[in-house]
């Protein structure tokens, strides 16, 4: 079966510093993986080169099996790779609706001839994406910093479900968020995944990781440390990879 | 390839219960949003009380003292109203007060330059549109240097403050500029069933911006970018393009209170906007708009420009000494900013990170 996203041998360097060397991973329908390193192991180098922010020095990013591109993270978008990141993603004094279709929204003719924003196109598709990801709102006329961080993040979530992204690269989602919110995006991703979606999913918390996650990439120093299925391993082996003992 | 799991219910009480705790809140919110009007109609009644108690007669329902208002907010309105897109968008035009001077000075000279060649209402129209024209171009000026080389709004504008400023006198010769066009004089004290046509002309104008804040793409864009830059950039907002544009709105703005002040006076003057730069800022954060960015309404605006034309021209109106105005219309803006941060801080405080 051919991988959602498949990467191959990519190197990334900035001027002498080698910041990813020669790595290779895959991204299944239906499947999170997640990456795991220390500060500076390449994770965030990786995900920027797979969205469009840098272009790799070499190797190959292939989406469903075709090489693919990109000179920006729009371009990406396009073709259905949505990042998503722990902040700042959100106008926190726009609605749901309107965060969801910010940059493209949706006109309607009021009396016929003059262009308005159709508030209610947005509302509505706002009320059915987050029902999809099972968060229930009724107050779809209130700003966004109204709502708690857990919903906050599923209104990304959301905006990228919106929009048909097959693969969703989640940087930290969990970082900012209190225990009961951080068990919310867990489950969102597993909404995700039973969509056939496929996430890579980057955190520190190996709880996390182990819940949510099929496999798991670590990279050390710019290379891959080791790949791991989650069910055949344990947060000591993980750890082990991550530090290099 | 790994087995998909089914899919997994949170377990219970995770989804916050937050609705009704909110709804409350929201109410609150509305009336602090109405705050610039429930001022307004506060001092109005005050005026009113106070007149019938020491005359005997009306302030409110008097039509000279209504038409005496909205004339003199005109001026100001139009300012605030370039003003809160700016404002809204996180920053601040301090050029428009010169720029409306400029407009000013360029539609008496055009106007005087044209009428012999193209007759009284064309020529007026000629040195709208020149006006206007040359209005926009220290606005893309500002526009420019915002949004490509990154400098803070405040400074640019203050540079464009200087540069403004010294070209309008320049142009007027240090002197106003009186216009030669019983049509101008016309079109600036007449009157159509009793409403002054400038009025009329700003009316319009307002309801436009207020249609192009709230209702396109260009408002929605705006209020996005003065909450957050980077999501608005994320999203696939051109924020330069889009900086450039606001800026030249506000050039506009002021451009065509120039032209109408020229219209009232029937002269132009570099230091016709002066005094109402900080009266349009003013005006704006009474309005209920942030300084942070992200908030505020052309609706809040109007009411904000009528709350200090109302006391301006009612502490005239009741005899005070006029250097109470000042005491008052700063009073205003003490208070408005109180209750931004009271609303602010009642609405979880997340607003203020």
């Amino acid at each position: 079966m051919t991988p959602l996203l498949e990467v191959r041998h990519l190197s990334k360097a900035f001027g002498p510093v080698q910041a990813l060397s020669d790595l290779s991973m895959k991204v299944h329908a239906g499947e999170v993986v997640a990456l795991a390193g220390d500060n500076g192991a390449g994770k965030t180098t990786l995900i920027k080169a797979i969205s469009g922010v840098y272009r790799p020095t070499s190797g190959e990013v292939l989406l469903r099996g075709e090489p693919v591109q990109f000179n920006s993270p729009q371009e990406a978008r396009e073709k259905g790779i949505e990042t998503i990141y722990q902040d700042l993603a959100l106008a926190d004094n726009l609605t749901i609706g309107a965060n969801i279709f910010l940059g493209r929204e949706p006109m309607r003719r009021a009396m016929g001839f003059l262009p308005v924003l159709d508030r209610r196109k947005m509302a509505q598709a706002a009320k059915a994406t987050m029902a999809l990801l099972d968060f229930h709102v009724n107050r779809l006329d209130a700003p966004v910093s109204n709502f708690s961080g857990g919903q906050r993040q599923a209104v990304a979530i959301g905006r990228a479900v919106y929009w048909n992204a097959q693969i969703l690269i989640m940087d930290e989602p969990t970082a900012a968020l209190g225990v009961p919110e951080q068990r919310k995006v867990i489950s969102l991703i597993h909404q995700l995944k039973a969509q056939g979606r496929g996430v890579i999913f980057i955190s520190h918390n190996l709880q996390d990781i182990f819940a949510v996650s099929d496999r798991i990439v670590v990279l050390r120093r710019g290379v891959q440390a080791g790949e791991r299925r989650i069910a055949e391993t344990s947060h000591d082996e993980v750890v082990k990879l991550m530090i290099g003992g | 390839m790994t087995t998909p799991e089914p899919p997994h219910r949170a377990p219970d009480g995770v989804s916050p219960p937050a609705d009704h705790a909110d709804k409350a809140r929201t109410t609150l919110q509305r009336i602090a949003d109405l705050r610039a009007w429930l001022f307004l109609a506060f001092l109005i009644l005050a005026f009113e009380v106070w007149s019938r108690v020491s005359f005997g007669g009306t302030f409110l329902f008097n039509p000279f003292n209504i038409q005496s208002i909205a004339i003199f907010a005109v001026a100001p309105l139009l300012l605030a109203t370039g003003q809160t897109f700016v404002i809204i968008s996180g920053g601040i035009d301090l050029s428009m007060g010169f720029i409306m001077g400029l407009a000013a000075v360029v539609a008496a000279h055009v106007i005087n330059w044209a009428t012999p060649g193209m007759g009284l209402p064309l020529a007026v129209l000629f040195g709208a549109l020149v006006a206007i024209a040359v209005a926009a171009v220290p606005g893309m000026v500002n526009g420019l240097l915002v949004s490509r080389l990154k400098v803070p709004p405040f400074i640019g504008t203050l540079g464009m403050f200087g540069v403004a400023r010294g070209v309008a006198f320049l142009l007027a010769g240090g002197t106003t500029v009186p216009v030669q066009n019983s049509f101008f004089a016309a079109l600036g004290n007449g009157r159509f069933f009793g409403v002054p046509w400038i009025v009329i002309v700003t009316a319009v104008f307002v309801l436009l911006m207020h249609y192009l804040l709230s209702q396109t793409r260009f408002g929605q864009h705006n209020y996005a970018i003065g909450a957050n830059v980077q999501a608005a950039s994320r999203a696939g907002i051109d924020i330069k393009r889009h900086l450039l544009r606001l800026y030249i709105l506000s050039g506009v703005c002021a451009g065509l209170a120039g032209f109408l002040y020229a219209a009232r006076f029937s002269a132009g003057a570099a230091q016709a906007g002066e005094p109402l730069l900080l009266d349009s800022v003013a005006a704006v954060v009474i309005g209920g708009a942030s300084l942070f960015g992200g908030s505020g309404t052309i609706l809040g605006t109007v009411a904000g420009a009528f709350v200090i034309a109302v006391i301006q021209y009612g502490l005239v109106f009741i005899n005070v000494a006029p250097f109470w105005q000042f005491i008052s219309v700063g009073i205003v803006i003490i208070i408005s900013v109180l209750i931004d941060q009271a609303q602010r801080r009642f609405s979880g405080g997340r607003q203020s990170e």
